[in-house]
């Protein structure tokens, strides 16, 4: 399933390829942040994108993030920051604030959502969006819309009977649908080889009768490259494809897990010389597109935004409780107090 | 199911329209209505379902609105779920309740949970339908009545017609409602269930609402579904003896109209609840228990339930179908054992 790579590398802006590595390089810091507020008590849970910003940033700015539909899992914080989301969003989200923009502060963090940046919302049940990135994809090809909708998945969310479904789907109705599979090799302690017979997921889109292409995730311009393939290909009409981007998981599954109970610690070590991020920041270096100067320049403005984001958020109150109340359907019931648990008393006690 | 997928056209007087072509005339009425509004399901396409309730929307409506999906029900629903996102209004088709289940997950940890889990950001304006119910030799698995497992999910909204003129209704209704509307529809209703439908009138049928579908003072009795036909019959032959029970159609059951309940049971001192599935944590368990904590004082004997068995389905051999499902001797029986106290 390799790809022959093209001797040159894709045409991108030096402004686009700078915008790229800072949204890389913010969502690594503010994944770090939250790391620390974790372990400083502040944030109960962390999941984390360190390794695999390289395949999410490189496939958002593939895509049209003025029309297209991104379904993303729970480790794509660079995809979502890329989108418009900000770190103070996500440093709401982890302390569990009002304001929380992604789902009131009702959801653990990293399930994002956002109607008017058309990141389809997501629940913890692996797997599942991909469904729905092929039902936007439906209504927007029943209006005539060019848009395409892209689901992103960890290796081990495809092996979720949703997954063959979607793509199952998707090519027999032709839909605009980019299939993003993650393969960071586990999910949470389960390596690939307890995961799938094959060693590509990739391979699996012959048998639903589309382009399957395996793509090193570490290498940006690639990821870039083959997204927007696919991407072009489904808004000529031509059906969706499968993409899967072989990554790096740096850290455990999440703040509650310890990944070196499963993982060989040379294994590790070795992934974490493959860091996505130098690889990108070098290539800028060698293609004139960012100095030295500017880098460390983009790295404080980045940590002086994260700092504030932070102290906003420990600033933010707490939603109210009974905020959970709200929005269970779109016309709330004439008395919200139908919907508590307590026995409903219609005496004097006292 | 030669029987059951056989859509022969019914014969019915002017103004009179059977079940099922009241649940086509309302598709088509808001499809005809809204560009929006797309049909999709197993077999929903050129053949017209199997039992008939899409008929004639392919041709009209074409390929684009009437889809014809994989045999997978969990897409159905997903893809439902996303094409409602993104602005469409589904009526997705479960062949049968039965098969529901591979899409419980969309339906119960997607569907239902999208508004609430976006702070009101996102909504799934989608309709589910599925034939359900059994006394058509559908056995285990064309015979369940599933709407207990959904009516126990916030988000979701469960309805169950029992009246042409309703079905029609409350499907317009639920297709133009904002959240996932579970639709279910007695199978055994469809061609035997005629009634008044207002020809060419659009109009809909609030859902939350229950209906007195017959007027009486010693005892109310609660139905939904083929239960509610049933009931009045049982009803009649009771007022036969002097004894007037009153009839109350709950027409949704998640969520329940409570008040109708209440004022009902307030006024005739005695409940029994009448439904198909199995007898434990059904639907008569919810209204029983609301009927216990808020009428107390008004009860004059034990709130009764006369359910399914509990046993895992209907079985397919005609005595053992007929006593699993209850019928109107059976009410009838009920009733008399509830007057009795």
């Amino acid at each position: 399933m390799k790809l022959v790579k093209p001797e040159v590398a894709p045409e991108i802006e030096a402004a686009t390829l700078r915008e790229m590595y800072r949204s890389m390089l913010l969502a690594r810091m503010v994944d770090e942040r939250c790391w620390l507020l974790n372990r400083g008590g502040k944030a109960p849970f962390v999941i984390s994108c360190q390794g695999q910003e390289g395949a999410q940033v490189g496939s958002v700015f593939a895509l049209d993030r003025g029309q297209d539909w991104f379904a993303p899992y729970y480790r794509d914080l660079a995809v979502v920051l890329a989108l418009g989301e900000t770190p103070r969003d996500i440093l709401l989200s982890v302390m569990g604030k009002a304001g929380e923009p992604n789902s009131g502060a009702r959801q653990m963090p990293s399930h994002f959502g956002s109607r008017r940046l058309r990141i389809i919302s997501q629940g913890s049940s692996v797997g599942t969006q991909a469904l729905h990135a092929v039902g936007t994809a439906l209504a927007s090809r029943s209006r005539g819309e060019a848009a395409v909708s892209i689901s992103y998945v960890g290796e081990g969310g495809t092996s979720q009977g949703d997954y063959h479904e979607a793509m199952n789907f998707a090519s027999v109705h032709r839909l605009p649908v980019i299939f993003f599979v993650e393969n960071n090799n586990y999910a949470i302690s389960v390596p690939l080889n307890l995961q799938m017979a094959v060693q590509d997921v990739a391979v699996r889109a012959a048998g639903y009768n589309m382009p399957g292409v395996v793509v090193d995730g570490q290498d940006v311009p690639e990821v870039y490259r083959v997204t927007k393939e696919a991407a072009d290909r489904a808004r000529a009409g031509d059906g969706p494809s499968l993409i899967e981007a072989k990554v790096h998981r740096f850290t455990s599954h999440s703040s509650d897990d310890d990944q070196r109970v499963y993982r060989p610690e040379a294994e590790i070590k070795q992934e974490a010389q493959e860091d996505c991020l130098p690889r990108f920041r070098d290539h800028l270096f060698e293609e004139g597109a960012l100095t030295q100067e500017q880098e460390t320049a983009l790295r404080t403005e980045l940590r002086k935004q994260i700092d504030d984001a932070t102290q906003a958020a420990e600033d933010a109150p707490y939603p109210a409780p009974e905020e959970a109340l709200l929005h269970v359907y779109g016309q709330e019931p004439p008395s919200l107090d139908d919907l508590r648990g307590e026995p409903r008393v219609t005496w004097d006690v006292d | 199911m030669a029987g059951l997928g056989s859509h022969k056209t019914v014969e019915t007087s002017a103004g009179q329209m059977t079940f099922i072509q009241a649940i086509q005339s309302a598709m088509r009425d808001e499809m005809e209505r809204d560009e929006s509004v797309i049909v999709m399901g197993e077999d929903v396409g050129v053949k017209g379902g199997v039992f008939g309730a899409t008929a004639g929307l392919h041709k009209q409506f074409g390929g684009l609105r009437v889809i014809d999906t994989p045999l997978a029900e969990s897409s159905i629903a997903g893809v439902a779920i996303g094409a409602a996102i993104n602005g469409m209004r589904p009526v997705a088709e479960m062949q049968f309740a039965d098969f529901i289940h591979p899409a419980f997950n969309q339906i119960v940890s997607e569907a239902a949970k999208m508004r609430y889990r976006t702070n009101n950001d996102f909504s799934v304006p989608m309709v589910i339908r599925a034939p359900f119910g059994g006394g058509v030799h559908g056995a285990l698995y064309h015979s369940q009545s599933v709407e207990a497992f959904f009516a126990h999910v916030p988000g979701l909204k469960v309805v169950i017609p029992s009246t042409p003129y309703d079905a029609k209704g409350l499907l317009i209704s639920a297709i133009r409602d904002p959240d996932p509307v579970l639709f279910f529809e007695h199978k055994k209703a469809y061609r035997l269930i005629k009634g008044e439908v207002p020809e060419g009138e659009n109009y809909t049928v609030p859902i939350g609402r229950a209906r007195v579908a017959r007027q009486g003072n010693h005892m109310s009795v609660f139905a939904y579904g083929l239960m509610v036909h049933y009931c009045v019959q049982a009803a009649e032959e009771m007022a036969k003896e002097g004894h007037s029970v009153e009839v109350i159609d709950l027409r949704t059951v998640r969520p329940l109209d409570r008040q109708a309940i209440k004022s009902s049971v307030e006024k005739t001192g005695k409940a029994l609840i009448v439904y198909e599935a199995n007898r434990t944590l059904g639907v008569g368990a919810e209204v029983s228990a609301l009927i216990a904590e808020e009428c107390f004082e008004y009860l004059d004997g034990p709130v009764l339930r006369l359910g399914g068995p509990d046993v895992p389905a209907m079985p397919f051999s005609a005595p053992m179908e007929n006593f699993f499902m209850p019928n109107p001797e059976k009410i009838y029986k009920a009733m008399r054992q509830l007057a009795a106290y």
